[in-house]
């Protein structure tokens, strides 16, 4: 019984990286009608700045220039690299995707494949292969409830995962640009002629969606401190995966669906020889979109207007 | 009677020399571009170790000077200049000079069935090629590479071009088609740990050889029945991760299966994938898929891309048309698979990942969509441009990414989209420039 406890604490650890990411990639979806394909790539450049940040502020806490409590060095990084891996993802959006608007989607996707690329060869070949590790900024404490060890890093990166999606439900149902935004899922071709522009949209969907990539690459560095320039890959494969099947549309089903995925694989990893994990974890959701093609939350295919 | 054939009617787009020489070289019928390769290729192998000496390269260049001059900066005019010298020269001369000769040959031809004049064509053009790769295996390599690069591309051409879906799953097709085609290949004629030792004599080898290639084709074929009966119900971006899922569970299913080796792969395959196999599988290939989307069943495809719901109400059987398109695009890429497999002599599965994913949707989005002109492109100047670039080794990954992304924004949908492969406008004599219509 802990076992099962003990799995589904892994679970939703590892869920919440790919909600993170997953959010990115519905909310972009959703507002813009495209899939951005580098944004695995952005999750692994967030982490990347984050360890970037994280060094410089540990080396001058301990050279003494400032002195910073470790928390607050945790929640300096994490803001301080929400906000500079948002300009990278509105770069990444007017470099690549604004000159595409009006061009097929597939086309679209295929730059945002090659975005990624151009963004984990750059890595490479700045920082070199050698793989790097995140520093500790916490110290680790484990927690005995009754048989199932839960470390205080999984605690926080659970419950601040699941208080930014709140957030940004927030965000997106109660403020004006939120409106804007949900406006602009309805119908794309009406918003600019309410006064709102386009570009600002995007760029705001963008910046959002790799500030929350950039929190799940610097969760991803804490929980597992190994970090190389391919680790994006699979991640952002396996998070479209999410993103698609909580439904068009819909960006808390993208949410649904990613803490789902983490438990279908951290579930059959425990029942199953590990390595039989990805065959059986998609065929689950093979099944699944075979009875629900829509996904959880998803409207069916219909004509609409920017089709 | 077809001297008077006509030439190009409106007169290209671009500079002065593009069009100059557009104009010089219309007149030339596909003939006698194909000798004046034999030309150049005959120079080559007489003279071109002598020549290369001359212009001070250290020997000669295997792929077109782009590795030396990438390499040795100073080398670039002695390698230009050999290129000049052995490539357009004698084929521009060559061409040019006996235009109406060839023209007269062309016509000539022209009155044989159109079978006999395509299988001369690409006599020359096998000749051609094999001479050219006579000077070093990494050409012929490279040449075998690019001729499964052709295949590949046009297979998911059918699937993502002409029926408009984004499949993800091509790299699995390949990864069943080359382990069907391994498997039986390793089986009858190879002494390996697998399989025991060989079952039938090396001499029926060559024979089986195709046959095992069809098997794997049918074994992806088999296969994509797993992506196409979803697509009933689901199009665009759902397919897209159907196909995904489909790509993860062949490549896990094929790292479990140890009578298949497992993650380690097989090797010890017998060496059937020569130059002439890939050559003729490759034409078969571009022959088949080219009747295939210029039958009705290819208008098809395009219905259903274009306006499913349409296409449904004017008779078109969507799910016999989706079921057709998927199945005949996979056994090709597994075919491609096999000869893959057997051109390296080695398979595992960790080839067939999301990196190759990414190579083979490049190749087609590059070359072009709904086009037969446009996969050749596309895997042709993919394939070169990665051997070519390789000394810059690891900034290749960022060039051929932002050539792509440059294709993307100024021609969406690739390079040469959307244009009919037609071989009787192929074959036919081209009027001397001199003559008008």
């Amino acid at each position: 019984m802990t076992f099962f406890f003990q799995n589904v604490v892994n679970a939703l650890q590892w869920g919440s990286f790919y909600a993170l990411i997953a959010l990115g990639y519905s909310m972009v979806y959703s507002i813009l009608m495209l899939f951005n394909f580098a944004h695995g790539d952005i999750f692994m450049v967030g982490a990347y700045i984050g360890l970037g940040v994280a060094s410089v502020l540990t080396y001058l806490s301990a050279a003494g220039t400032i002195m910073l409590p470790s928390w607050l060095i945790l929640v300096l990084t994490i803001l301080i690299a929400m906000f500079l891996t948002s300009f990278v993802g509105i770069l990444v959006e007017r470099l690549g995707y604004r000159p595409l608007r009006e061009a097929p989607r597939a086309s679209a996707a295929i730059t945002g494949l090659m975005i990624g690329i151009i963004l984990e060869t750059g890595n490479l070949a700045l920082l070199g292969a050698k793989r790097r590790s995140f520093p500790s900024l916490i110290e680790s404490t484990t927690y005995d409830l009754g048989g199932v060890f839960v470390t205080n890093k999984k605690i926080l990166i659970v419950v601040v995962s699941i208080a930014l999606m709140y957030a940004l439900h927030l965000f997106i149902s109660r403020t004006r640009w939120g409106m804007a935004m949900r406006a602009m899922a309805f119908d794309y071709v009406v918003v600019p002629l309410m006064g709102v522009s386009i570009n600002t949209i995007a760029r705001l969907t963008f910046a959002i969606g790799s500030a929350l990539a950039a929190v799940a690459g610097i969760f991803f560095g804490i929980a597992y401190p190994v970090l190389d320039p391919y680790m994006g890959i699979v991640f952002g494969w396996k998070a479209f995966v999410a993103a698609i099947l909580g439904g068009r549309g819909s960006i808390m089903g993208a949410c649904l669906a990613g803490f789902l995925l983490g438990f279908i694989e951290i579930f059959v990893a425990m029942i199953f020889p590990s390595t039989l994990r990805d065959l059986i974890a998609y065929s689950i959701i093979l099944l699944i979109l075979v009875f629900r093609p829509h996904g959880f939350f998803g409207e069916p295919y219909s004509a609409r207007l920017r089709l | 009677m077809n001297m008077q054939a006509n030439t190009n009617e409106i007169p290209p787009k671009g500079g002065s020399l593009k069009r100059l020489t557009v104009r010089w070289f219309a007149g030339v019928p596909l003939i006698g571009m194909l000798l004046g390769m034999l030309a150049a290729v005959g120079l080559e192998h007489l003279a071109g170790y002598e020549i290369a000496t001359l212009l001070g390269l250290p020997k000669i260049p295997v792929l077109f000077g782009f590795v030396i001059m990438l390499k040795k900066p100073l080398l670039i005019p002695s390698a230009v200049s050999y290129v000049l010298l052995i490539y357009a020269l004698p084929v521009g001369i060559v061409a040019l000079l006996t235009a109406s000769l060839t023209n007269r040959l062309s016509a000539a031809l022209y009155r044989l069935p159109l079978w006999v004049t395509v299988l001369i064509h690409l006599g020359l053009l096998y000749l051609g090629l094999h001479l050219w790769s006579d000077i070093s295996a990494y050409r012929v390599l490279t040449l075998k590479l690019t001729l499964i690069a052709i295949m590949l591309t046009l297979s998911v051409n059918v699937i993502n071009g002409y029926m408009g879906e984004f499949s993800c799953s091509h790299p699995g097709f390949m990864a069943l088609g080359a382990y069907g085609a391994s498997t039986i290949t390793l089986f009858l004629f190879a002494n390996d740990k697998l399989f025991g030792p060989a079952l039938l004599p090396a001499a029926l080898g060559p024979f089986v050889f195709p046959l095992a290639l069809i098997a794997g084709g049918l074994v992806a074929a088999v296969g994509a029945l797993a992506v196409a009966i979803p697509s009933f119900r689901t199009r665009g971006d759902y397919l897209a991760i159907i196909s995904l899922a489909f790509l993860f569970i062949v490549k896990s299913m094929i790292e479990n299966l140890e009578f298949v080796g497992g993650p380690r792969g097989m090797s010890s395959h017998p060496n059937y994938a020569n130059l002439p196999t890939v050559f003729l599988w490759a034409v078969a290939c571009v022959w088949i898929i080219n009747n295939f989307v210029r039958s009705i069943m290819g208008k098809a495809l395009n219905a259903v891309r274009d306006d499913e719901m349409a296409a449904d109400a004017m008779t078109v059987d969507t799910r016999k048309t989706k079921t057709v398109a998927f199945l005949f695009g996979a056994f090709w890429a597994g075919v491609a698979g096999g000869l893959f497999a057997h051109v390296l002599r080695y398979v595992n599965p960790a080839t067939f990942g999301l990196q190759k994913l990414a190579e083979i949707l490049a190749m087609v989005y590059f070359g072009g969509l709904n086009s037969v002109y446009g996969s050749i492109v596309g895997a042709v100047s993919l394939s070169l441009l990665s051997e070519a670039l390789r000394p810059l080794e690891i900034y290749k990954w960022i060039l051929i990414p932002l050539l792509l992304i440059l294709v993307m924004i100024f021609r969406p949908t690739g390079l040469i989209a959307f244009r009919e492969f037609d071989v009787k406008k192929l074959v036919q004599p081209r009027s001397h420039p001199g003559d008008e219509v």
